[in-house]
């Protein structure tokens, strides 16, 4: 594993890795308290329209993805901040649509489809330098937001009802939030592959949420334990030579169900 | 201007043509004590929305202070009801914190002076050694206690509390009226309940609705509180607390 790191490919794999769990850990513990994890799920499927349109129309996936993300995160935050029950259909029709639209344009574009397999199940070890970029800028504009405006995302996060009346701009936030979890879905996307978004969005936060006292505490904690999955599902999938997006997720998933124990024994 | 908060032929509801609360006539003196009650929803939560500025009404008008409710929001403190079980991770001193947003505004942070606002508050509520427990581990009745200090920390004229005896257990229900009567020496405080029994002891004034205002007045009569239940209904007294019995029809206490 350690003469792997000689590899360029591998040293990018590692850096989106350490940066993708950062932006993962805080977006992710948003995404929990507020329990939008269909939210996320639903953003990271419709930028698959997006990805289409780009292969069909021959511009950079990755603004395709990025594009749809945004669109769609923002036409979710239109609809529920007028009739929040009518959030969850929102969530799942943009889910679907965007799936069916990017079927239908790669259809069109005749593109090879080993490169739809690395976006829907990730292609950790072909990061270009854009994507470190990419992650690189995503993390400080998020910790400059975060540490900006921690004060309200907790309030609003909280009670959303009491930050209205404290004068806290709950729409300005919700959609930030939004956006923030738009763009990280596209950058979760390199790494685990867009159908496994939804599970690093989570599964680290929620183990968080069982042993930290405060959100601050919970981000830290989770952008901690997608940093430690991240790596080292990356070598054992090097070691094993297995997709490294599943192999991240399935020990995600065996850390979560070794913390719910060791919660039910402490409790 | 000794109004409180004056609602005029209020209608408001969530979905058009089927209005929750309807043609609502309600002034609230300044210093009153108001318990508004009434069945699970006979639109309590509605009247309380429109009050504090988060529904407008359909029809008629409200004035909190003299102006709109969304302008008078600083004078207001909101006190939501406690939900259990909640696994959110945030210490009582942040939520009591959160009181004191307005006052610091955006990208700004909380001062030492906020803080001091904060413990004080807590203080007065008695729950100030809770001030570094996440709130999840608190009890109901304590929950309460530190949603009151919070939205004492506004410095409000008016508090408004959704449904506070739910949470609070009987062997502690005394000292929180005594409190809450504490309090409305300096503000007016409106609360909303669907507990007739529990509160009547201790509120100034009882306004009871179910769609529309039934009664308002000192004392509720047992017409009006069996028509908003649609049932007949009795006041079972506690202990030996003076208690303030249903007249009929006339306002009688005891």
């Amino acid at each position: 594993m350690i003469d792997a790191l000689g590899y360029t490919f591998m040293q990018n794999a590692v850096i989106v890795s350490v940066l993708g769990s950062i932006a993962c850990g805080i977006i992710g513990t948003l995404v929990t308290v507020n329990r939008m994890s269909a939210l996320a799920g639903s953003i990271a499927h419709a930028s698959f329209g997006g990805l289409g349109l780009a292969y069909l129309m021959g511009f950079n996936p990755l603004i395709g993805a990025t594009g749809f993300a945004v669109v769609s995160a923002a036409g979710i935050a239109a609809i529920s901040s007028r009739k929040r029950t009518r959030t969850d259909t929102a969530m799942a029709a943009m889910w679907a649509t965007g799936m069916a639209a990017g079927l239908v344009f790669i259809k069109l574009s005749g593109t090879y489809s080993a490169d739809l397999m690395s976006w829907l199940f990730g292609s950790l070890l072909t990061v270009s330098s854009s994507d470190i970029m990419f992650a690189a800028v995503l993390d400080i504009v998020i910790l400059l937001v975060i540490t900006g405006l921690y004060k309200e995302f907790l309030a609003v996060s909280f009670d959303q009802e009491f930050s209205m009346l404290q004068g806290v701009p709950t729409d300005f936030i919700r959609g930030l939030f939004l956006i923030l979890t738009a763009l990280t879905a596209v950058l979760l996307m390199k790494i685990t592959g867009l159908i496994m978004v939804i599970a690093m969005l989570s599964i680290p936060a929620a183990i968080a949420e069982m042993f930290a006292g405060s959100l601050w505490k919970m981000m830290i904690l989770a952008s901690i334990l997608a940093a430690v999955f991240n790596l080292a599902g990356l070598s054992l999938a090097w070691i094993l030579d297995l997709p490294p997006g599943a192999v991240i997720i399935l020990i995600a998933a065996f850390a979560y169900v070794v913390s719910l124990i060791i919660e039910r024994v402490k409790s | 201007m000794n109004e409180a908060i004056r609602l005029n032929c209020v209608t408001a509801g969530y979905r058009r043509g089927n209005p929750i609360i309807h043609d609502i006539d309600l002034t609230v003196p300044k210093s009153d004590f108001l318990a508004i009650m009434g069945p699970n929803g006979g639109g309590k939560t509605t009247l309380l929305k429109v009050i504090l500025g988060l529904l407008t009404p359909w029809e008629g008008s409200v004035k909190v202070l003299g102006g709109s409710p969304e302008k008078t929001h600083p004078e207001i403190g909101y006190v939501p009801q406690v939900i259990p079980d909640e696994s959110f991770p945030i210490t009582v001193i942040d939520v009591v914190l959160m009181g004191r947003l307005r006052n610091s505004g955006l990208f700004g942070r909380f001062t030492r002076g906020d803080r001091k606002i904060a413990e004080m508050n807590l203080a007065r509520l008695d729950v100030l050694d809770l001030a570094g427990e996440e709130i999840n581990s608190l009890s109901g009745g304590q929950k309460q206690r530190v949603l009151i200090a919070r939205a004492l920390a506004g410095k409000p004229k008016i508090l408004l509390l959704d449904e506070p005896v739910a949470s609070v257990d009987h062997n502690t229900q005394e000292s929180f009226f005594n409190l809450l009567e504490e309090l409305n020496r300096t503000m007016t405080i409106v609360l909303v309940t669907h507990d007739v029994g529990a509160v009547s002891a201790h509120v100034k004034n009882i306004a009871c609705i179910n769609r529309t205002l039934m009664s308002h007045g000192e004392t509720l009569s047992a017409e009006a509180v069996a028509k908003a239940y649609g049932c007949p209904f009795e006041l079972v007294s506690h202990g030996d607390i003076p208690h303030r019995i249903l007249g009929n029809g006339k306002g009688s206490k005891t």
